[in-house]
Order: C-alpha cells, then structure tokens, then sequence
C-alpha cells in the first residue's frame, strides 16, 4: 500500500516541477501542496509504522563496516613504518610538518633542548605582535594587539595561547605557500578553475570536525595531523579568493599592458599581482580565521594550545575553566581578524596621506625593529622577560566569576532557562526527532528523496538519493537521524531570528550600521567558544547545542537576508508605497518575494553553519553523530563508528547544500 | 559587397603622394565560435548575413572580409554603431585579438606570422594603443603609469622617467606625476593613457573609441587635443569611434562599418557627398553638408548661357568658406584646377547647400 502511495506521489510532483513557465502562482501553489501531501502522508504511515525497521544502534554497538574501518586503522598502524606509501609519503609529510610545528613552538611556546624556557619569551612575542601589526597595519592595531597579548599572559594561559599560535602560524604558513600560487593558477586557466571550484565548495561545505577522523589515520594524532588538517581548512578561501582577484583585475588593464607588449611574466607581476594585493591579504584574513578554528578544534585529536584546555573544560563540565580559555580564544581571534584587515586597508590609506607621512615610515620602521630586536634580547636572556609574571590571577578570577555568574543563573534563573529549554525540547524538538527516529528507515529515506526532487529539482533528487544510500550504510542512521531533526529545528530558528533582524537590518540603516560590527565580530569566533556561555546556561544537553549551533548561525543568515531586502530596487518598494501599501504589505508583499534568492541562500548557509555547530555539540551532551565522532578520538574500538559518523555529517552536509543550491538557483531564476 | 568609392582623392593629404602604406589590410577576418577557420574559407558561409551564419555554424563574423591601407602620417578612422565589429578591427591589427584569416602587412611585414617574441617586439617599438576604458594601473602614480612601456622594455629607471616626464609634459598633465589615477578626472585620466602611448615613440597609435567615457565639453577638449599631437608628433592613427562628427573632425579618411563589413570608405567629404548605400545615407544624413562638401561636389559643367569671366576658387575649397566670395560675385564662380577649368558655382548651387535643399548625391 505504501508503495502503491509513493508511486502516486511521483507523476504528481514531476507534473509540477516541469511545466516551464505558465502562471508562476499555479506552479508555486501546487509545490507547496505536494510538500504538504508528503508530510501527510509521512504523518499517516508514522502513526501506523512506529518503532519499526529503525536502523537504532546502541552507544557501543558497531556494524560490519565500523569493525572494517576498524581493522584499516589498525593494518594502517601496524604498517605505517613498513608501507612505501606511508614510509616516502605521509611519514615524510608528517616529518617536515612536525619539524617546522616543533620549531614555532620551540620559538615562542614551549622549552626547547637546553633551556627551560622557549627562545623567544612573553615581551618578544608581545614586541613582535606590536611591530609587526604596526607595520602591516598602522598603530591603533599595534596597541590592540599589544594589549590582547598581555591579556592572554594575565590570563594565566600564555603557553596555551601560544601553542595556539604557533600551531596556526605554521598552518597559515604552509596553507599560503599552496594557496597563493594555486589561486593566481586558478586565476588564469579556466580549465584549472572549473575543476578546482566544486572541490572548495566542497571542502568549505564540511564542518571543521569531519577533517580530523580520516587524517589521524594518516598522520596519527597530535600537533601534526592537526596542523595538516587546518591547512586542509584553511587553504580553501586563501585560494578562491586570490582566483578571485586575479578575474576580477580589469579586462582593459591587461589588454593595455598586452598592447605594450607585456611577456606574459611581466603582465602577472607588474599588472595582476600588484592589483589584486588588497583583495588577497583579504583572503589571507579569512584563512587565518579558519585556520584559528580548526586549531582549537584540532584539540580532539591531541593539538596542544587552548582548544585543549576548553575541551577538557567542557567534558568535565568545569564552565569558570572553559569561559576563560574561551575568551582566550575570542581575544587572539579579535587580534587576528583586525591586524589582517587593517594590513589590506594600509595601502589604500597610507597613498592618501602619503606626503608627510612617507619619509618618517622608513626610518620609524627601522627604530621600531630595533626596539623589537632589544626586547626580544632581553625575553632570551632574562628569566623575567621570557616567563610571564604573575600566576595568572586574572584568569582566576574571571574562572571564578564565570563560576559564580553560572551558579547565580543556575540557582535564580533556572526556571526562565528550564522552561524555555523544555518548551522547545518538548513542543519542537521532541516529536521531530521521534518523527524522524522512529519512522521506518526507508519512509524518512523516500521523504527526503521526495522533498529532494520537489524543492531542488531531479538532479538535487538523484544527489539525495545516493546521499540516503550511503548514509544507511554507514550504520549510523539513527543516530544521523537525530543530529538532523536538531539541525532543521535550529535552521527554523535561525531563519526566524534571521528574517525578523534582516528585514529590520534591511528595511533601516541605522539598524544596519549598529548591528553589522557586531554580528562581523561573532562570524569570526572560532565554533566551539559558543558552547561555553550556552553551557552555563542550559548545561549538558542536547539544547545546549542547539541554541549555541542558533547564536552561530544567525548573524550569517540576518546579513544575507540583510542585503537581499536591500538590494530590492528602490523604485519597486516606492511604487507599492504610492499604491497605499503599508508596511506590513511591503514586507510580505514586496520585500520578502524579491528577496526569496536571498532567503534560500540564508537558508542553505544557515544548514550548514549549524549543521557544523551540532555536531561540535557532541562535546556537551548533544549526543549523535557529534558523540560517535568524539568518541572515535578516543576510544580505539569506537575508531570506525567515529569514522562512519564523520562520513555520514559529510553526506548530510552535502544533501542539505545540493538540496539548497538547487533551490536557489530555482527561486532566483 | 563592399563599395570603394570611385571617386579620385582630391584634398591635400599626405596619401596623394602614392607612398607606400604603413599597414595595409587584405581580407581580413575574424570569426568567433566553433571551428570558425572553415567560415572564411567557404564561399557559401561567406554570404551569409550574420543572423543565419549564427544559426547555421553557431559563429559570429566580427569581421568579414575587410581590406584596407593605411598612409604615413594619415588618421584613419574607423567608424560604425556598437557591434559593428570596429573594436574586434583594431585589436586584429595588433592581434590582441588574433584574425581567423587575411593578412595584415605592417610595414611590408605580415604581422599574422610574427612569432610570439615579434609581435611583442612590434608592440613594444612600434604600436601603442589608447582604450576606451583608460586600462592605467590604480597603483602607480601618472609617471609610473606613462613609464610602464618603457619599464616593460627593460630601459632603467632614471632614463624612463625622464622620458615620462616629456611625454606627461606633452600631453598638458604637467604638475599631475605624481598624483595616482583615481585622483584625476577621466578627461585627465585619458590624457595618462595618451601619454603612455606616446611615450614608447611608436610608428602607429591605436585609438579604441577613447573619448567615449568622456562628457562632450571634455571630448572635445580631447579631440582638439589629438589634432595638436597630431601636428607636433606627426604619428600614424588609427581611430575607432561610434561618432560621426568626431570621425569627420578628425579623418583623413574614413571607414564605415556595419556588421563586420566594410560598407564605404573615402574622405569625409565622399561619404557626404555620394554615401555609397542608404545607410551611409541615413548617417550623414544631419551632417552640415557646407561645412564638409567642397566646390568639387557641387559645381557644374559650364553651360552656353554661362559667363565665364567670373572670379576662381580651386575645387578642394568647402562650401562653407566660399559662400561668401560666390554670393558676393554678380558672376559664377570658376572652379579651377592647375589652370584648368572644371566647372562653375553660381548662388543656386550654393544655396541648395548652404539651405539644405539639395536631395542625395
């Protein structure tokens, strides 16, 4: 009977998708009726079907497949020093990677062979991050990176903050070393650029997390494969970015050096590559903020630094500990991102202002090195320049406070925080998940291939249905089952907030101007510092997740929905205000419908910022696909489970942006 | 197809003296799309117009069949509407963009097989080229902008920045070296580009419609300008514009186009005088006929009732300047030429002119 539904189902929806053009309301209507049908029917068959052919599998059961993973990994680490493969290849990888990690820690983080402490103590590293930032950048900068460095030693965690550090400069270094020169490629063949373009958008679709399980096979765990795997991370925008610029330098301008008869090294050197400079150290911003969440994250597998101290935090659910070594986190991340983005606006700002200013640069520069050179002397050779004073009673007592700030909610809020957790859990989260976990495999299977080809057309259809396939294979369904109802009920949530702020942030720009810095300053956040305020808060659940994956999520939505509500030509919105609509009409009558490419688009980013938040969610209690993955770090026999629940956070990565994109393009269209 | 008009030169152009071209173009074609080579080749292709030959191969003929010469010292205009295929004409020249097929004789050389290291070589001593767009580099200053070419050469710094500074001189942006780009007005910003053209002290300056971006007060400030470089320098132009009456100011000749084919090319006055189709004709159609046509074009043989004692004016001078010595005179004028009696201009002729009253050529 039910496949005898299925089938009816099918003809219905193709019939709707493909009549190209004849009354747009017709067709939308009847989508949204056939979305509709497949919920209804799905309802029906849930009631009459519950609890069976789940594909539920407890914490510790494995499948087929994850003891096959299992053996790989353990063949892997048996001939890992006799395999050629891995004896002239990933072993000499993992050699020179560890090589230059050991060496920048040794340098500013950790004691190397003879000395007890590192070559280059706190006022070198404090001198260097002010010079080099005034340098790069211009003075206010210098002072906020000198200022957040300090704070990072008062903070107590100074060697932390450094293998942080060390860790993401290595990896922005060797990710810039491959990046540039692949997008200045990308930039020039087309053939090179179409090939390499899905595979970033690929690569940058991936939570950070799902990196981690495949390359410990590689390159086992520790500072290395870390390092490998941020640089896997990281490299993606550095090199869409620098093809970007490269496409984006004038046509003429090139025909004009071609005219004078440029050699084709000439044209990249005197003409591409100076113009698009401003746009790359763009790109190399981004890199460093990716690079800088992967490198906490990384702390699952064993890279030393500040994620680690957050990690451990969390698992023993020690929030004082956490919220300080998060703010750690979100400080160096605030110095970072502003460094860089002063660096590319420097060149624009320094032409202006030239004429005074440019003849004391050279010799200031040359002071300012020299002053950087004495104090990192003296951060050599005196005890009390290399060990930062103190024992870090700032950082204590900012544990404390957070301790206490989460005691007090814990004790006088605990009813506002309880009931909004249990309204959602109870009302939202709860019958979706069960819908989703309790139905038969293949009903929420064909569900999704059937909302698949209804919103994303048949190729998105065909994409769903191997993505299901696979991910049945996994052997974790259930499990992937559950991290998807808390991602689709997040998503509604993040739309929500992202509707109600974007249209504000869109419709006014004063809104706009006070909002915008602030939900810049939240994208750049590495992930997991979220779950740190949320954890007071809600502790150890699966919610906990579910409103940090919200908090990361919507500042990308608002600013997406921001700019389509904007970029609604103005004419429009006046022409519907000379008809005598009122607000609300211009809203939902004008506003939203034009900028239903942009609601798609919101849609998709928000899937996939909180898609990576979720399972980060592991770490607190949100269990799932987040949990094996987490419990395959540590745990050998859960190795392959921890494999399989990556893959299947990559299959549902993929179902939701295929599924999406599809849409998109349809909306826009 | 192509009309040449038949009419001898007459006015006092360097051309006349029959030296031989500087660049000389001989069927020249430029198709794009699949396996564009087969279009020139194919006689039935070749007849085509642009929409069936687009959907018959999926080609578009940018050029079809183009020939021309160009003299030393002579501006050569090249004019017609947007897509007109004038652009894709004067990249072809330099191969900028590459031909399909025919020949480009530079100087007794064809430059469609010059090898890579050549054809920079002949862009770096012997073209230079001014866009419509400017194409000036946002980070350098003007002097660095008009020494690009040189630097490219390879000549040093010191000598290619005292050459930048005549050349900026030249063009009247002294006072400006050392401001960038996106400080300078467009009219200015061109000037940058004139000068960067100017200073490699090429044989031929390319000009791809370069006052288009321009406000009309400041185009002609440009055109007066070019007039003058033209003078002191004495270069070789060639000149795209969509622009009539800066074709007209400034041409020695003139090339139209449409859809990639020649249609007419003569003097300013030729097309004026006997547009060779109904589309030249709609074109110089709102032209002040006086200020181009000369006697030449409007003079008739002399009749029996005719006096011939009348004063003589030579047949290149325009309409406009005569008006006033042939209305003066009770008598026609004599139009004549090495003493040779061609025709006469009484009022009548000149009035129908002067009016704009005369139908067609």
């Amino acid at each position: 009977m039910t496949v005898a539904m299925e089938k009816t189902e099918k003809p219905q929806k193709t019939g709707a998708v493909e009549p190209p053009a004849p009354a747009r309301s017709v067709r939308k209507i009847s989508r949204s009726m056939v979305i509709g049908a497949i919920l209804v029917v799905w309802l029906v068959l849930f009631a009459l079907l519950r609890g069976k052919q789940t594909l539920a599998l407890a914490a510790a059961d494995l499948t087929d497949l994850h003891r096959w993973f299992n053996d790989v990994n353990d063949s892997i680490g048996a001939n890992r020093n006799s395999n050629p493969l891995f004896l002239y290849f990933f072993n000499e990888i993992r050699l020179v990677i560890d090589s230059l990690v050991t060496f920048v820690q040794e340098l500013i983080s950790q004691p190397s062979a003879d000395r007890p402490v590192p070559q280059i103590g706190w006022l070198g590293v404090v001198g260097i991050a002010g010079y080099v930032s005034w340098a790069v950048g211009n003075w206010r900068v210098a002072l906020l990176a000198v200022a957040g460095f300090t704070f990072l030693g008062l903070q107590g965690l100074w060697q932390e903050s450094m293998d942080t550090l060390a860790l993401t400069v290595s990896a922005v270094f060797v990710a810039l070393l491959f990046a540039i020169p692949l997008g200045v490629w990308a930039g020039l063949s087309d053939r090179f650029n179409r090939i390499v373009t899905p595979l970033l958008d690929f690569m940058q679709t991936m939570p950070t997390f799902v990196y981690l399980a495949p390359l410990t096979l590689f390159f086992l765990i520790g500072g290395a494969s870390a390092t490998i795997a941020t640089v896997i991370y990281a490299a993606p925008p550095a090199i869409r970015i620098t093809a970007h610029a490269i496409r984006t330098v004038p046509q003429t301008t090139v025909e004009a050096a071609d005219s004078l008869g440029a050699t084709r090294r000439q044209a990249l050197l005197k003409v591409l590559l100076p113009m698009s400079k401003r746009t790359v150290v763009m790109g190399v911003n981004q890199t460093i903020m990716a690079a800088l969440a992967m490198v906490t994250i990384a702390a699952l597998i064993d890279a030393p630094g500040l994620g680690k101290t957050v990690v451990q935090a969390l698992q023993s659910l020690d929030v004082g500990t956490a919220f300080n070594a998060g703010l750690s986190i979100v400080v160096m991340a605030i110095v970072l991102d502003r460094v860089t983005t002063a660096a590319s606006a420097r060149e624009e700002e320094a032409r202006r202002s030239k004429n005074r200013f440019l003849a004391w640069r050279r010799p200031l520069l040359g002071a300012g090195a020299a002053v950087t050179a004495v104090l990192i002397y003296l951060s050599h050779t005196y005890i009390w320049a290399a060990e930062f004073p103190g024992e870090g009673g700032v950082g204590s007592s900012i544990a404390s406070a957070a301790d206490t700030a989460t005691t007090w909610v814990q004790d006088n809020l605990a009813g506002l925080t309880n009931a909004i957790r249990d309204v959602i859990t109870n009302g939202l989260l709860n019958p979706f998940q069960s819908l989703l976990t309790d139905s038969p495999w293949w009903l929420v299977g064909a569900v999704l291939i059937a909302l698949g080809v209804v919103l994303g057309g048949p190729r998105a259809g065909i994409t769903t249905t191997v993505c299901v396939g696979v991910l049945i294979g996994t052997g974790v369904w259930s499990d992937a089952m559950t991290t998807l109802a808390s991602t689709v009920v997040a998503t509604i949530l993040v739309m929500l907030l992202g509707i109600v702020f974007g249209v504000w942030m869109g419709r006014s720009a004063l809104v706009d101007r006070m909002l915008r810095p602030s939900l810049d300053a939240a994208q750049v956040m590495p992930p997991f510092v979220y779950l740190v305020p949320f954890l007071a808060l809600f502790g150890a659940t699966r919610f906990t997740a579910i409103v940090a994956a919200i908090v990361y999520a919507a500042p990308v939505a608002m600013k997406i929905i921001a700019d389509g509500v904007r970029n609604v030509p103005a004419t429009t919105v006046e022409a519907a205000t000379s008809a005598g609509c009122n607000t609300w009409q211009i809203i939902t009558k004008v506003q939203l419908p034009m900028a239903r490419g942009a609601l798609t688009l919101a849609t998709n980013q928000g899937l996939i910022y909180v898609l990576s938040m979720v399972v980060v969610g592991g770490l607190v209690g949100a269990g799932a696909l987040g949990y094996d993955v987490v419990a395959g770090f540590s745990q050998g026999q859960l190795f392959g489970k921890g494999l399989a629940a990556g893959l299947a956070i990559v299959l549902l990565g993929v179902m939701f942006d295929r599924i999406t994109q599809a849409a998109a393009r349809r909306t826009s269209a | 197809m192509t009309t040449q008009t038949e009419v001898p030169q007459r006015r006092g152009t360097p051309q006349d003296s029959g030296s031989t071209p500087v660049i000389s173009v001989r069927r020249l074609w430029k198709v794009f799309g699949p396996k564009a080579e087969q279009v020139p080749d194919s006689e039935e292709l070749c007849g085509l117009t642009r929409r069936e030959l687009m959907d018959r191969t999926g080609c578009t003929a940018a050029v079809r069949d183009v020939n021309f010469d160009v003299s030393p010292g002579e501006v050569f205009v090249v004019m017609g509407l947007s897509g007109s295929g004038k652009s894709t004409l004067v990249r072809c020249l330099t191969r900028l963009i590459e031909p399909t097929a025919g020949e480009v004789v530079f100087e007794g050389e064809d430059i469609r097989q010059a090898d890579a290291g050549r054809l920079r070589d002949l862009r770096r001593r012997k073209f230079s080229m001014v866009f419509q767009h400017f194409g000036l580099l946002p980070h350098r200053r003007v002097v660095d902008n008009v020494a690009f070419g040189l630097e490219i050469r390879g000549m040093g710094r010191a000598e290619r920045t005292k050459r930048a500074q005549e050349v900026v001189e030249l063009v009247g942006l002294a006072g400006y070296e050392h401001s960038y780009p996106d400080q300078l007005s467009g009219g200015m910003q061109q000037r940058v580009g004139l000068a960067r053209a100017l200073a490699g002290d090429p044989d031929v300056l390319f000009f791809d419609e370069p006052f288009s971006a321009l406000d009309p007060l400041i185009r002609r400030d440009m055109q007066n300008e070019v007039i003058r470089l033209h003078h002191e320098v004495g270069k070789t132009m060639v000149f795209i514009t969509h622009d009539l009456s800066e074709a007209l100011k400034l041409g020695d000749r003139i090339l139209i186009m449409r859809d990639g084919k020649m249609v007419q090319c003569g003097t300013g006055d030729e097309l004026v005088g006997a547009p060779a189709d109904d589309y030249v004709r709609e074109f110089v159609k709102d032209v002040p006929r006086g200020d181009v046509l000369t006697l030449r074009w409007i003079m008739r043989a002399p009749e029996d009732g005719d006096e011939l004692d009348g004063p003589e004016l030579g047949p290149d001078v325009v309409v406009k300047e005569a008006t006033r010595a042939v209305l003066a005179a009770d008598k026609p004028v004599k139009v004549v030429e090495n003493g040779k009696l061609l025709g006469i201009v009484g009022d009548e002729e000149i009035l129908a002119v002067v009016a704009g009253q005369e139908g067609g050529a």
